[in-house]
């Protein structure tokens, strides 16, 4: 009886690695889910955006299974050093400083200009109070320009900040604030100069998964050369976006 | 949902809500109230075992045994929860993955740690990688309440710890006078007695326990107060067929009424059990129900 059960649970154990290897890895792409038009959660309770669209096709090219996980902007960097998942596509864009930490692909989204909206014209920028998320190029952009940063953890919180006269102003990545700007009937307005920065936005991957890196690199070079990755910028983004 | 839903833009103010309130992502709402109510009816109980366990721990008079009790109430009581949080489960779920990865990886020959990076062997994932999202979730759910079990339980063993010293010391003697050995006393004497004494500390905990399930979302578990500021951020009308203005205040105070029911709720529930409980006690409480008979 004994023999039986030792054999059986034998093998049982070799069947479970032999499905964990057999089936190929899935792919966990982790993302923040609040970005809108890079990542949100639509109507049904899905993750969906330009990010979702592009990743499904990028893991379609690459051969791969892949799988969208929802988490919070803050430890978003901790979860993939951790294992928790294994790509970031969440507007994320890429710097210096997070390259330290993990690894980017080429991006697939072209350096994004920055902006700051306000209630009202006028407003101090460089002495007045700003809004932005934590841990964005952006919040390191408000710090070093003279304004008092007002960090949120969601970018939903820093455009409420200016609504409700917490801070003058909001800074974050223009492509996010445009459609929120355009529906507020004139409540709020774009003030000031747009202002380029980061490397544009990649994938981000931990630094010892090369071989994903390489996966991923291929497909967006392939999709930048066959032109499908412009077309679905401009579907997010409008006409006027910039594309490769 | 309806089938009315099809266009919303169209719709009149009530349908339109009536549509807008049973979208996927309200479901999932919803969903997470009985994730929140789950989270407490299994973490309650676990907590109580850790607290009990770690107040006979604490006064075992063996020493080793005794040590360990008191190390972990001090501990986890002195740690700030948030710290705690967030620490806690990362490192379980890494020590989780490092035995695995020994047990199941013996010819694995690249280091663990490579950098930040925590990377071990695809088989000792937990849960493996290719597992549906389910059991991704249930597994961040499970450690959640193995976290909330620890840290409440540091809490419930200091009160239970308590009451046990507070139960009357005659009591005790007199059963030792009728000859029963510690064991009979602790099971048969003590424990039944102390319940009276630790109630109110432990329904002070439950109602703090209650509060702390937006905890959850630090550890990844999207509870109701995640869903409550997502839902109600403004929504523009590319991104939704629902676009509205900024109503987390109302989400909020929808979450404000869940919560204080729920404690009026608990508090008329502690407040029979503690009449049970008094019940033919040696304290005040009982003396006053005898004569009230």
């Amino acid at each position: 009886m004994k023999k039986i059960l030792l054999a059986s649970a034998a093998l049982a154990l070799t069947a479970g690695l032999a499905m964990a290897d057999g089936h190929g890895k899935t792919i966990r792409m982790g993302t923040e889910g609040a970005y809108p038009p890079y990542n949100f959660i639509n109507d049904a309770g899905e993750v969906d955006g330009f990010e979702r669209e592009l990743g499904d096709e990028l893991c379609k090219r690459a051969e791969l299974t892949c799988e969208w996980v929802k988490n919070d902007w803050d430890s978003i960097i901790p979860n993939l050093v951790s294992g928790n998942y294994d790509t970031i596509m969440a507007g994320m864009s890429i710097t210096d400083e997070r390259d330290e930490v993990i690894d980017f692909t080429q991006n697939y989204y072209p350096p994004t200009a920055s902006a700051y909206v306000a209630a009202a014209e006028g407003v101090d920028l460089s002495g007045g109070i700003v809004a932005a998320q934590t841990s964005t190029i952006q919040a390191g952009h408000v710090a070093e320009s003279g304004a008092t940063l007002v960090e949120f953890a969601t970018p939903e919180e820093t455009v409420a900040a200016v609504r409700n006269g917490e801070a003058d102003a909001v800074f974050a990545d223009k492509d996010y604030l445009v459609p929120i700007v355009e529906e507020s009937a004139g409540e709020l307005m774009f003030v000031g100069d747009d202002v380029p920065l980061g490397g544009g936005i990649g994938l981000g991957l931990r630094e010892s998964d090369a071989d994903l890196k390489e996966k991923f690199d291929t497909a967006i070079t392939a999709m930048k050369e066959d032109g499908s990755l412009n077309t679905m910028l401009k579907k997010w983004f409008g006409e006027e976006t910039k594309t490769y | 949902m309806f089938s009315f839903c099809a266009d919303p833009s169209t719709l009149e103010r009530l349908p339109w809500l009536a549509c807008y309130l049973t979208t996927g992502v309200h479901m999932a709402f919803y969903g997470s109230f009985v994730k929140v109510l789950l989270l407490l009816a299994v973490t309650a109980p676990m907590a109580l075992g850790f607290g009990f366990a770690g107040a006979m721990a604490a006064r075992a008079s063996f020493f080793v045994v005794r040590w360990i009790g008191k190390t972990y109430i001090a501990l986890v009581r002195g740690v700030p929860d948030i710290a705690f949080f967030l620490f806690f489960v990362i490192a379980l779920d890494q020590a989780i993955e490092f035995v695995r990865h020994k047990a199941l990886c013996r010819d694995w020959d690249m280091p663990i740690r490579q950098g930040n990076d925590f990377v071990v062997c695809q088989a000792a994932k937990m849960p493996l990688g290719n597992s549906p999202q389910w059991v991704h979730e249930s597994y961040g759910f499970s450690l959640a309440v193995v976290t909330f079990a620890i840290v409440f339980g540091a809490f419930a063993a200091n009160v239970l710890f308590g009451a046990m010293r507070a139960v009357p010391r005659a009591q005790l003697e007199t059963a030792e006078a009728y000859g029963m050995s510690r064991r009979q006393i602790f099971w048969r004497v003590l424990v039944p007695q102390m319940w009276v004494y630790a109630l109110p500390g432990l329904s002070n905990l439950w109602m703090v326990l209650i509060k702390a399930t937006p905890l959850l979302f630090l550890l990844g578990v999207e509870d109701i107060v995640y869903w409550a500021r997502e839902l109600g951020g403004t929504k523009t009308s590319r991104f939704t067929d629902y676009p509205h203005g900024d109503w987390r205040m109302w989400y909020f105070f929808v979450l404000l009424v869940f919560y204080l029911c729920f404690t009026r709720v608990s508090e008329i529930a502690l407040d029979r059990l503690m009449k049970r409980l008094t019940r033919g006690q040696a304290t005040t409480g009982g003396e006053a129900q005898r004569k009230a008979m």
